[in-house]
């Protein structure tokens, strides 16, 4: 009850804040809510934005594709090789904080305009994150679970399946999911630079010939996706976290 | 040799290694310089803009904004972190919040932001607080929340009042957090300031990036990327030596 309770709270504190946006800015900027709504049920039954979710989509999937399965066998090589991990981190995350957005131009100029320079580019953002957490992931299994392993005489396979596995999930389902976010945002930031279609697109061009309702309503809608795919992630992740303590925990029989 | 600089040594082989293979395949041809000019032709154009003081005002305007836009994320995110750990109700309500905070991709904001406050510092000073002030949040919660009990007892039974208590055991105890959070803070604000001129901005070195890049002048361009690239690891590799020498002597006492 307490749940719903917050939940409703925070939602109409947006409300409040988007009101007082449209309150101080006007029409030019920004527009309200009920048009923004009624916008978006127009926009939702039109098949020409579908076209431009599909170009998103397409592009986000492909690109978060590359990042998760990439970024965990790279982050999985690295965790185990302790030397070439230590090496490596500090490169990893310094390219992590550099605005990768400087790095366009140069996106640009290899793959092209259209859907390959998007996806490098998602990817570019999403990957070092899942990277990053996998190899910590790794780094940090406890050396009883590996010498347990070795008492009971698992092979390899058996290891890596009853016994890695499970240890490093967790922490790989919060890298993916943070990896999810950055490969979204870094689509959505290409396609506002060099595309034609897709959600990006629709909501730079929103600015550029003063459509206001498209760019609040896409921006809208972008949210709302991003945060209900996290939000599932989240509990996902939870859930994960959670029964790995369980597992640690002795049992008493 | 110790173990920690073969590390060092091997890392610096590796980036110059790269480096050097970039500005090999450039020299030979292989990569257009079209596409990417060699990186000593971009540290020699970079040396010759510095020189010449083109570089002076667009750097001076992004420091401005990037200085700012720290300042306000770390004094809000570290106040709103210390008010929402003393409650706890309001904590639980933000938690969904919060969690889903770096899901939302801010850059579609960006764009509305302009049209709220115009063409100029402010919209590209509120990206950069809305990206990084709940970092600094997060992190002084985590900070907060690592404080043992014992230590606030042994604060009360020192009869420590309150500044004295915050100074000499909350902020030694909370400080590895707090450190995190600035540094978080810190590629936050230079993440979003430099995107929000690369997107759309009359100046800074992300306007000159995207100038450069629009105009055909890839020296320039190249040139810009690298100086961005240069702050950003520069900063970063600061700010982790300093945090690597706080934490020993931590381990000392």
């Amino acid at each position: 009850m307490t749940r719903l309770f917050d939940a409703v709270a925070i939602v109409a504190a947006i409300f409040v804040i988007w009101l007082g946006l449209y309150a101080y800015a006007g029409d030019a900027a920004i527009a309200p809510p009920w048009t923004t709504f009624a916008f978006a049920a127009a926009l939702l039954s039109r098949a020409s934005f579908w076209n431009d979710v599909g170009a998103t989509m397409a592009a986000f999937a492909m690109a978060l594709a590359i990042s998760a399965l990439a970024g965990v066998a790279f982050g999985l090589v690295l965790g185990m090789r302790r030397f070439a991990g230590e090496v490596a981190e500090p490169i990893l995350s310094s390219l992590y904080t550099i605005p990768k957005v400087t790095l366009y131009p140069l996106m640009l100029l290899i793959f092209g305009l259209g859907m390959s320079a998007k996806v490098a580019f998602g990817v570019i953002h999403g990957m070092i994150p899942v990277m990053l957490f996998t190899m910590a992931a790794v780094k940090n299994i406890q050396p009883v679970l590996l010498h347990t392993a070795r008492v009971l005489r698992l092979s390899p396979t058996q290891t890596a399946l009853s016994v890695l596995a499970p240890a490093v999930t967790p922490e790989i389902i919060t890298g993916l999911r943070i990896g999810f976010a950055l490969t979204l945002l870094g689509v959505l930031i290409g396609e506002m630079f060099a595309s034609q279609r897709g959600l990006g697109f629709l909501i730079i061009n929103g600015i550029a010939v003063h459509n206001v309702r498209m760019t609040t309503t896409v921006t809208l809608i972008v949210v709302a996706f991003a945060v209900a795919a996290n939000g599932l992630m989240l509990t996902l992740d939870r859930r994960a976290h959670h029964l790995a303590q369980i597992d640690d925990q002795p049992t008493r029989e | 040799m110790t173990r920690a600089r073969r590390i060092t040594w091997t890392r610096v082989a590796w980036m110059v290694g790269a480096i050097g293979l970039i500005e090999l395949l450039c020299r030979l041809g292989a990569i257009k310089p079209l596409t990417m000019i060699a990186p000593s032709q971009m540290a020699f154009e970079l040396a010759r803009m510095m020189a010449s003081g083109e570089l002076t005002a667009p750097a001076a305007y992004t420091f401005t904004e990037v200085t700012t836009a720290f300042a306000v994320s770390v004094v809000a995110g570290g106040a709103l972190g210390a008010l929402v750990h003393a409650q706890p109700r309001l904590r639980q309500a933000l938690d969904p919040l919060l969690a889903s905070w770096y899901a939302v991709p801010f850059f579609v904001f960006y764009p509305l932001l302009v049209a709220l406050f115009g063409l100029n510092a402010l919209p590209l000073i509120a990206i950069g607080v809305i990206f990084a002030a709940p970092a600094m949040m997060l992190s002084t919660l985590a900070g907060l929340d690592r404080v043992p009990r014992v230590m606030r007892k042994v604060a009360r039974v020192h009869r420590l009042s309150r500044v004295q208590e915050v100074r000499l055991i909350t902020l030694p105890t909370a400080a590895p957090h707090l450190f995190t959070g600035l540094k978080l803070a810190f590629a936050y604000s230079f993440i979003g300031i430099i995107a929000g001129e690369f997107i759309l901005s009359g100046g800074g070195l992300g306007y000159g990036i995207a100038y450069a890049y629009e105009s055909f002048e890839n020296r320039k361009m190249y040139a810009l990327m690298l100086f961005v690239l240069l702050i950003a690891t520069g900063v970063n590799g600061a700010l982790h030596v300093w945090d690597g020498r706080l934490a020993r002597r931590r381990g000392r006492t």
